[in-house]
């Protein structure tokens, strides 16, 4: 459903993304891991259509990412990008205008489910509840495909099962959701497939039911194998 | 997380449901959450929810009706042949800890009874 082909991105001298060659299927959640600077943001950029490969292309369905695929692509950043003086309510409904596949109807349910209230002006949220909003907001379109960039950081122990939640009421087959998040322990049972980035290179793409069958190891584990120990934030 | 990360979950999933339904927490015949209301339920991914089902039916545990859902079986006999090889696993899990420890089965079996007698007392 979403594959990048020999992808690579530069800025300057730096690569952050290095020919890397992925095919994403629908009815999966990926987690995307690698350290801070692994290039999971910028590849998920590229793929989102938001920034210009420097060499080698996206495809969605079959076609290059573009303004037409951003409507079947939603993506959460971890920019804030909503203006302090707006309520919960605002932010759905200036989603509403850009997003055509927006339910505000299933926003605001998916706010009642996890214990926000649309009136609440956003200056006033807690971290916790903007990047609950947030994931509202990305869930509430009606996309193919779900990128969420680190939507448990920054976050409490109770707000991240309310996330969770809300991720797998989203996961239903058709649909494809990538999560790239550094806090491996809060995706081991709810991702099915790992993608491992290093340096800007694609290390490996693992079935993690089948590596704990065959392996007997974790997520974590292989985490802490490929990247060395002291990498993995809890 | 409530899972051991490094088995596979789905096993995980399996023995708890199991456990449930050899207890009759769950009882014959009753209705179990769909695929996607059991992944939300216990947290885990939606292609390990429906591997679950998939063993518990392979396992003569639960049945899928075609459009009406799965639920856990009716078989009162196989309800009880479960319960006896979940008591028998536990047996073998007590024997094998006090083997390590150095310990006969007569010893297996007198500290079985003075502990019951124990917690009657």
């Amino acid at each position: 459903m979403l594959e990048s082909r020999e992808l690579t991105k530069k800025f300057g001298a730096k690569t952050a993304v290095d020919r890397v060659s992925l095919k994403l299927e629908a009815g999966h959640i990926y987690a995307m891991l690698g350290p801070n600077g692994s290039g999971k943001t910028t590849w998920m950029k590229m793929a989102a259509g938001l920034i210009k490969p420097t060499a080698g292309d996206v495809l969605f369905a079959g076609s290059p990412v573009g303004i037409a695929s951003r409507r079947d692509v939603a993506y959460m950043s971890t920019e804030p990008y909503f203006y302090l003086w707006m309520t919960v309510e605002d932010a759905g409904k200036y989603y509403a205008d850009f997003f055509e596949d927006f339910s505000m109807e299933r926003f605001l349910s998916m706010l009642r489910s996890m214990d926000l209230n649309e009136k609440d002006k956003i200056k006033n949220l807690s971290s916790g509840m903007v990047a609950k909003m947030k994931i509202a907001l990305t869930l509430a379109r009606d996309a193919k495909v779900y990128m969420l960039d680190e939507p448990f950081n920054g976050i409490d122990l109770l707000a991240r099962d309310e996330i969770r939640t809300a991720i797998l009421h989203a996961a239903v087959p058709e649909k494809l959701l990538l999560l790239s998040s550094h806090l491996v322990e809060e995706m081991e049972a709810i991702a099915d497939r790992a993608i491992f980035i290093r340096m800007g290179k694609l290390i490996e793409v693992r079935d993690l039911e089948e590596m704990r069958e065959t392996d007997g190891v974790s997520m974590a584990d292989r985490y802490r194998a490929i990247f060395g120990h002291g990498e993995v934030q809890a | 997380m409530d899972y051991d990360p490094m088995s596979p979950i789905w096993l995980q999933v399996v023995n708890r449901i199991k456990g449930s339904i050899a207890t009759g927490a769950i009882g014959p015949g009753e209705k179990l959450p769909g695929g996607r209301d059991m992944a939300v339920q216990f947290s885990i991914n939606p292609n390990t929810a429906a591997r679950v089902y998939q063993e518990l039916e392979r396992a003569g545990l639960c049945e899928t009706r075609r459009g009406m859902g799965t639920y856990v079986t009716g078989d009162a006999a196989r309800i009880a042949q479960l319960r006896t090889q979940m008591a028998a696993d536990a047996a073998g899990r007590y024997l094998r800890d006090l083997r390590i420890l150095g310990l006969s089965r007569a010893d297996a079996i007198r500290l079985l009874s003075e502990k019951e007698e124990n917690e009657n007392a």
